[in-house]
């Protein structure tokens, strides 16, 4: 694990899922979260690149295509250090599971394919907090195109990775660049611990396996009861809340 | 640039800088010191010389500004949010405007650089190297010219241009029970880093405690052999 990412101190956990466009992982993700509140446990969801604060920047500079790779990476770590400050930290603090699509591994993939340097964004990202599991779901860039291509008419510009000019059609353009993401993806499994899920098995099956390993992760995981969350320690410690 | 365009850290792996011909000065100080009406001056007298500028302002990004200014007036950020918009907003202005000048031909006159969010993160209470790598990629300077100030002296300034704002008051640091306090305590911790920074970087110290000639006279002394170089058969007066 890089040295700048710390093992969080919080009563919550954070799983990740990570895996390249149409590998599946939203899916799995929504399925781990139904069966985590079936449990009755409290359960939080934060996507990549959603918060407020960057969207409408995000979604014109995309619009007319005028991000460098390194203003394209800041903007995504921005986004992210919102939701890490609102989404993230404060459910993990008052003990709740804090499900991920996505997390600093889709910027170490992507923006370093779009060429930026490796140690410089895992850098950029020091401030994040290290997951408490991340799968990452691999998958063979045929199966991932098939996915993508029934599910809508046409790929996106940067999901294609088009402002790179790997080449002019699309779908080629996408080829290549999500292979390229596949290989850095591929390099951090040993640096970042993944547990890696064959993305190319039956849904169900993918399901069990991930269902298997969080009950290990949540061994010593101790839900918030009712009355028992954390209080800060200040002027109303100690008060009712009512 | 002399030598060829350097940066602090690591440049940006995917673009070829060469040797950019004109030249990057940086005028920095803290908020009210008089920035912006210095630099009109110096831009003036430096395209009556003939020489083409372009001014370059902190926050000023096509890509960010907008963003930025939605954040100050109501989205609760916190510093590293803060620290990300400005880098994200500078790494706009540094790929699209300031290198391409620079490429040009032009004098780039910074309002504002680097040293100030290094500045905000420190008095921040920030790890100071991550700053640091995350702008490492930008170009050091031909030239930082401080315009240094007193805490007596920038008071009645801001005062009467329209007063003290919330973020430059530091008001998101809590440090005082209102603007003034806040604001007095913040723009301390500012001046004294900007002073260490001044050491540290090389900056040329200009005492813009002054009135506004006094400070213009001094900041072309300093620019004028600057870019008296690139153009070595036309004389400038400083």
């Amino acid at each position: 694990m890089y040295p700048f990412m710390e093992q969080h101190p919080y009563p919550g956990r954070l799983i990740v899922v990570e895996g390249i466009d149409g590998s599946g992982k939203s899916t799995q993700a929504m399925l781990v979260r139904k069966w985590l509140e079936a449990e009755g446990y409290p359960v939080r969801f934060t996507e990549w690149n959603s918060s407020s604060l960057v969207k409408e920047t995000t979604k014109l500079a995309k619009k007319k295509k005028f991000l460098t790779p390194t203003t394209f990476s800041l903007l995504h770590a921005t986004d992210f250090a919102d939701r890490l400050h609102h989404q993230i930290l404060p459910p993990l603090k008052g003990g709740a599971i804090v499900v991920a699509d996505r997390y600093t591994f889709t910027a170490f993939a992507r923006d370093v394919v779009r060429g930026v340097d490796p140690d410089w964004v895992r850098k950029l990202y020091a401030f994040a907090i290290r997951p408490d599991l991340v799968f990452y779901f691999r998958v063979p860039i045929e199966t991932s195109i098939e996915r993508i291509l029934n599910g809508r008419a046409k790929l996106k510009y940067y999901e294609a990775g088009m402002d790179l000019g790997l080449a002019t059609d699309e779908v080629e353009s996408f080829r290549i660049f999500q292979s390229r993401i596949l290989r850095e993806y591929d390099k951090m499994i040993e640096e970042f611990d993944f547990t890696v899920i064959d993305a190319s098995s039956e849904i169900d099956e993918q399901q069990t396996a991930l269902r298997e390993r969080v009950s290990k992760m949540l061994v010593n995981y101790r839900a918030p009861k009712r009355g028992t969350w954390p209080v800060a320690p200040g002027p109303l410690a100690g008060r009712s809340r009512t | 640039m002399a030598g060829g365009a350097r940066t602090f850290g690591r440049p940006l792996p995917y673009l070829k800088l060469g040797r950019p011909k004109g030249k990057l000065i940086a005028i920095e100080g803290t908020d009210g010191v008089g920035r912006s009406t210095q630099i009109a001056l110096l831009q003036q007298w430096l395209e009556v010389q003939g020489f083409p500028v372009m001014v370059t302002g902190w926050t000023r990004s096509n890509l960010m500004s907008r963003s930025i200014d939605a954040a100050k007036s109501g989205h609760a950020l916190n510093r590293l949010t803060f620290s990300l918009l400005y880098a994200t907003d500078f790494a706009d202005r540094l790929e699209n405007n300031i290198i391409p000048a620079l490429r040009a031909g032009f004098v780039v006159l910074a309002d504002r650089y680097i040293y100030t969010a290094m500045a905000r993160d420190a008095v921040r209470g920030a790890d100071p190297s991550w700053i640091r790598n995350v702008l490492g990629f930008a170009l050091i300077p031909d030239l930082v010219c401080y315009l240094d100030i007193d805490l007596e002296h920038l008071n009645p300034r801001v005062l009467a241009a329209g007063g003290m704002n919330y973020w430059e008051s530091g008001m998101d640091l809590r440090l005082g029970e209102d603007l003034f306090d806040s604001f007095s305590r913040y723009q301390t911790a500012m001046l004294h880093e900007f002073e260490r920074m001044s050491k540290e970087f090389g900056f040329t110290v200009i005492d813009a405690r002054r009135d506004i000639d006094a400070v213009q006279a001094d900041l072309r002394e300093a620019i004028a052999p600057i870019v008296v170089k690139k153009k070595a058969a036309k004389a400038v007066p400083a």
